[in-house]
C-alpha cells in the first residue's frame, strides 16, 4: 500500500499509449538510422559499402527506450508536478532578487579570467569564442527575443560586417577603430535593405526567406571573387592597435610595439589577451545598449509587436518601421562582431558564414529563453563549451547538441531562463496602495 | 432668427461620417451601403444580431479592411482625414481613432503599465528624438516619459487598478482586462473611441461600472464614442443615438426611445415569423428598460 502511494501506478491504457508512441518513434528512427548510421562509404571507392547493423540496432533501441521513458515520465511525474513549482523555477525565484549582483560578479570574473594562473592561450581563446557568441546572441535577441521576428539568416550580417571591415581596412587603409563603426553601419544597412521586402511575412515564412537571404549572401561572397577573393577569401588582416601600440614582435619602422612601450618581453599571448578584452568590451556594449533600448519607446514597441501586431497597429505603431529598426539594430551588432571576428582570425572566407552558424546563434537565444540576456550567456557557455568538452567523442557532438536541445524543449519550452523584467514600473505606488474595497 | 439659433439645442459637429460604405468578402456582402454619422461628445451605438457586420464596420473605420465602396471621413479639429485611404497605424496615430477588440487584445506578457505606455508610443518616440535623446537619457525625454507615466497612472487610478500596474496583463481577470483595454485606448488621446462589445463577459456590477466609465469619458473628454454592444440595457441607457444593422444594411437609426419600439428592429432580433412578440430576450432592444 505504502509503495503504491509513493509511486502511483500507471494504468494499462497509459502504458499502451506510451508503447505505441515509442514504437512509432522507433520506426522513424529505423528509417533514418538505416542510411545515416547503418551504411558507411568505404575509404577505397572500389570496395563495397560497409553495412553496420549494430549501429542501427543501438539507434533504434535508444529512441524506443527514450521515447517510452519520456511518455511514462510525463504520465507519472508530470501531473503531480503541475501543482508544485518545478525545482529549477524555485531555485531561480530564489536568486532572482540577486540577479544584478550575480551579473556584475560574473562580468568581473570574466574580466579577470586572463590574469588567472590556469588561463593559458587556449583558455583565453575559448573565452573569446564564447564572448563572440554571447554578443551575437544578444544581437539576435533584439530581433528574435524582443521583436519576435524569427531570423534564420543572422549570419549574413555577421558576414557583411566581417567583409566590409576587411575591405575597408585593405582598400581604404582605415584602422580598426574607424572601420569598426562603418562595418556595423554596413551590416545595419543590409539589415534594413533585406528587411524591407520580407517584413510583411510572418513566423515560418519570414524564417524561410531569411534563411534564403543568408545563403545568398554567402554564395555572392563565393562568386564575387574580384572583390571577396572567392572561396579562398582574404588573408593577412592586421590586428588592431591599442592606441597606436602594435602587437608584433618587431614593429614596422615608426611604430611602437606594446611590449616595448611597457618594457616587458614580447609574448604572443599579449595579443590574445588584448583581443579578449576587445570582444568583452564589444559584448558589454551590446548588452548595455540592449538593456537601455528595451526601456525606450522603440524597445517597448518591439515587444508590443511581438505580442500582438494587430493591437499594436491599432495604437498607432507603424509595424514596418518598428520591425525594420529591430532588424537593422540587430544586424548592426552582428556587423561589429563580424569585424572583430575578421581581425581576430586574420583571414576570412565564406565557409565561416554557413547556415549552421545562424542555427547555433538562434539556438543560443531560444535555449537561453527568448529575450533573456542572462539566458544567452548560459546557453552560449553550454553550446560552445559542451562540444569542446566532448571533443574526445567528436563523432557524437551533434548527437549531444541535439539531445540537449530536445531536453530543454521538453522540460523548459520557454528556455532556460525565461524571466522577463518589466521595462517600467510604478513600483512603490502600486505596492503601497491596496485595491479600494 | 438670431435668437432662435441660440435656443436650438446645440448639435455637436459631425466627427465621423460614413457614407455608402460596402464591404464584400467573396460572395458575402458583410456591409451593404451603410451611411451614418457619429458626433463628438455623443455615444453612437451600433447594434444588430450576430453576424450583422458590426465588427466589419469597425475594421473598415480603423483601417484593417479597405472598404469595397464608400467613404469614411473624420474631422479632427480643423483637419479632415479620409479614413478609407489611410493605413491602420496612421488612423490611430494621426486621425486619433482608438479601438478595443471583441476578443481582448492586450499585450499579454507585458505589464499593465507597459501596455498603457505603448499606447503613447507616437509622442514618446518624438520626445526621444527617435531613440537618440532616449539613449542619452536627455532631460526632455525623461520629462516626457514622466508625463506618460502619470497619464497612465491617472487612468489606473480612475479605474481603481493602480495595484495591478506592474502585473502581466495575461494573468489578470477578464473583467480587469476589458477595463485596461479601454484605458489603453484612451491613453492614445483619441477623438473617437470605438468599443467592440466592451460588456461581453462582464457581470452586472462590472457592466454598471462600465456604463459609468463610458459616460464619464463622453462627458469629460468630449470625444465621440462608437459602441458595439449586445447588452441592450447598457445600450439603451447610455446611447445618444443608435444605428441598427441587419445583414450589413442599416434598418433603423434614431434615439433609444425610437429604436426600442421600432417594429423592423424587433423583427430583426426576434426573427421574421413572430413580428409582434414581446421583447423578452436580453438581446432584444426592449429589454433592460430601467434606465
Ligand atoms: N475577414 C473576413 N473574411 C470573410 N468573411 C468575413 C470576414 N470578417 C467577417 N466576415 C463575415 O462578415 C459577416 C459579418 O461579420 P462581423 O464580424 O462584422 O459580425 P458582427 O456583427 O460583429 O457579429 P458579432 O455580433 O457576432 O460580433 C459574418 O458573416 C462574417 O462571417
Ligand atoms: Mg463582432
Amino acid at each position: 500500500m505504502a509503495l503504491a502511494r509513493a509511486a502511483p501506478t500507471v494504468s494499462s491504457g497509459v502504458l499502451r499509449a506510451a508503447f505505441g508512441e515509442a514504437l512509432v518513434a522507433a520506426g522513424i528512427a529505423f528509417m533514418l538510422a538505416l542510411p545515416l548510421a547503418g551504411l558507411r562509404l568505404p575509404i577505397n571507392p572500389m570496395d563495397s559499402v560497409i553495412f553496420r547493423p549494430w549501429w542501427v540496432v543501438v539507434a533504434v533501441a535508444t529512441v524506443f527506450l527514450g521515447r517510452l521513458g519520456l511518455a511514462l515520465w510525463r504520465a507519472r511525474v508530470a501531473p503531480s508536478r503541475r501543482n508544485g513549482v518545478p525545482l529549477l523555477d524555485r531555485a531561480l525565484a530564489y536568486i532572482l532578487p540577486w540577479r544584478r549582483g550575480i551579473f556584475v560578479a560574473f562580468v568581473l570574473l570574466v574580466a579577470i579570467l586572463p590574469l588567472m594562473p590556469f588561463a593559458d592561450r587556449r583558455v583565453i581563446d575559448l573565452g573569446a569564442v564564447v564572448l563572440i557568441y554571447v554578443m551575437l546572441g544578444w544581437g539576435l535577441n533584439i530581433v528574435v527575443g524582443l521583436a519576435g521576428l524569427l531570423d534564420l539568416g543572422y549570419v549574413a550580417f555577421y558576414a557583411v560586417g566581417a567583409y566590409s571591415y576587411t575591405l575597408l581596412i585593405i582598400h581604404l587603409d582605415l584602422n580598426f577603430w574607424a572601420a569598426l563603426p562603418l562595418a556595423g553601419a554596413f551590416a545595419a544597412l543590409f539589415g534594413v535593405l533585406l528587411g524591407f521586402p520580407v517584413l510583411r511575412l510572418r513566423g515560418d515564412y519570414l524564417a524561410i526567406v531569411t534563411l534564403g537571404f543568408g545563403e545568398m549572401i554567402r554564395i555572392i561572397l563565393i562568386n564575387w571573387s574580384s572583390l571577396t577573393g572567392g572561396s579562398e577569401g582574404i588573408t593577412s588582416i592586421p590586428t588592431p592597435t591599442l592606441f597606436g601600440l602594435t602587437f608584433t614582435a618587431v614593429p614596422a619602422p615608426g611604430e611602437t610595439a606594446f611590449h616595448q612601450f611597457f618594457g616587458i618581453p614580447f609574448a604572443g599571448v599579449h595579443r590574445i589577451i588584448f583581443l579578449y578584452y576587445l570582444i568583452l568590451a564589444l559584448a558589454l556594449l551590446t548588452h548595455v545598449f540592449s538593456m537601455r533600448i528595451r526601456r525606450l519607446p522603440v524597445g517597448r514597441a518591439w515587444e508590443a509587436l511581438r505580442e500582438d501586431e494587430i493591437a499594436a497597429r491599432a495604437l498607432g505603431l507603424n509595424p514596418v518601421m518598428v520591425k525594420l529598426s529591430a532588424f537593422g539594430l540587430g544586424a548592426m551588432f552582428a556587423g561589429f562582431a563580424g569585424a572583430f571576428f575578421a581581425t581576430r582570425q586574420g583571414f576570412i572566407n565564406p565557409s565561416s558564414f554557413t547556415f549552421i552558424e545562424s542555427a547555433i546563434i538562434l539556438a543560443i537565444v531560444v535555449l537561453g529563453g527568448m529575450g533573456s540576456q542572462m539566458g544567452v550567456i548560459l546557453a552560449a557557455l553550454l553550446l560552445v563549451l559542451l562540444p569542446e568538452v566532448a571533443r574526445d567523442f567528436a563523432e557524437f557532438r551533434m548527437l549531444l547538441f541535439g539531445g540537449a536541445m530536445v531536453a530543454v524543449m521538453v522540460w523548459r519550452p520557454r528556455g532556460l531562463l525565461a524571466h522577463r523584467e518589466p521595462t517600467a514600473t510604478l513600483g512603490d505606488l502600486s505596492r503601497g496602495r491596496e485595491p479600494a474595497p | 432668427m438670431t435668437v432662435a439659433v441660440a435656443d436650438v439645442p446645440a448639435v455637436p459637429p459631425d466627427l465621423l461620417t460614413v457614407a455608402h460604405l460596402s464591404m464584400r468578402f467573396g460572395g458575402l456582402l458583410a456591409v451593404d451601403d451603410l451611411s451614418f454619422v457619429a458626433r463628438a461628445g455623443q455615444i453612437t451605438a451600433l447594434i444588430g444580431p450576430n453576424g450583422a457586420g458590426k465588427t466589419t464596420v469597425f475594421n473598415c473605420i480603423t483601417g484593417f479592411y479597405r472598404p469595397t465602396a464608400g467613404h469614411i471621413a473624420l474631422e479632427r479639429g480643423d483637419r479632415s482625414f479620409d479614413l478609407d485611404q489611410l493605413s491602420g497605424h496612421r488612423i490611430a496615430r494621426d486621425a486619433g481613432v482608438a479601438r478595443t477588440f471583441q476578443n481582448i487584445r492586450l499585450f499579454p506578457r507585458m505589464t499593465v503599465l507597459e501596455n498603457l505606455l505603448v499606447a503613447q508610443h507616437a509622442k514618446l518616440m518624438r520626445a526621444s528624438a527617435f531613440s537618440l535623446a532616449g539613449l542619452l537619457g536627455l532631460k526632455g525625454f525623461r520629462e516626457a516619459e514622466a508625463r506618460a507615466m502619470s497619464l497612465a497612472e491617472d487612468w489606473l487610478t480612475r479605474l481603481g487598478l493602480v495595484h495591478v500596474a506592474d502585473r502581466e496583463c495575461g494573468t489578470l481577470a477578464y473583467g480587469i482586462q476589458r477595463k485596461i483595454e479601454i484605458a489603453r485606448a484612451m491613453c492614445t488621446e483619441p477623438c473617437l473611441l470605438c468599443l467592440d462589445e466592451p460588456a461581453a463577459g462582464l457581470n452586472p456590477r462590472e457592466t454598471a461600472e462600465l456604463s459609468r466609465l463610458i459616460t464619464s469619458i463622453r462627458g469629460e473628454f468630449g470625444i465621440g464614442v462608437l459602441l458595439i454592444e449586445h447588452d441592450m440595457g447598457l445600450v439603451m441607457g447610455i446611447s445618444d443615438r443608435i444605428v441598427v444593422l441587419d445583414h450589413g444594411a442599416c434598418i433603423a437609426e434614431g434615439k433609444p426611445a425610437e429604436i426600442r419600439n421600432n417594429p423592423a428592429v424587433i423583427r430583426a432580433y426576434l426573427g421574421e415569423e413572430d413580428p409582434r412578440a414581446g421583447p423578452g430576450s436580453t438581446d432584444a432592444p426592449g429589454a433592460g428598460d430601467g434606465a
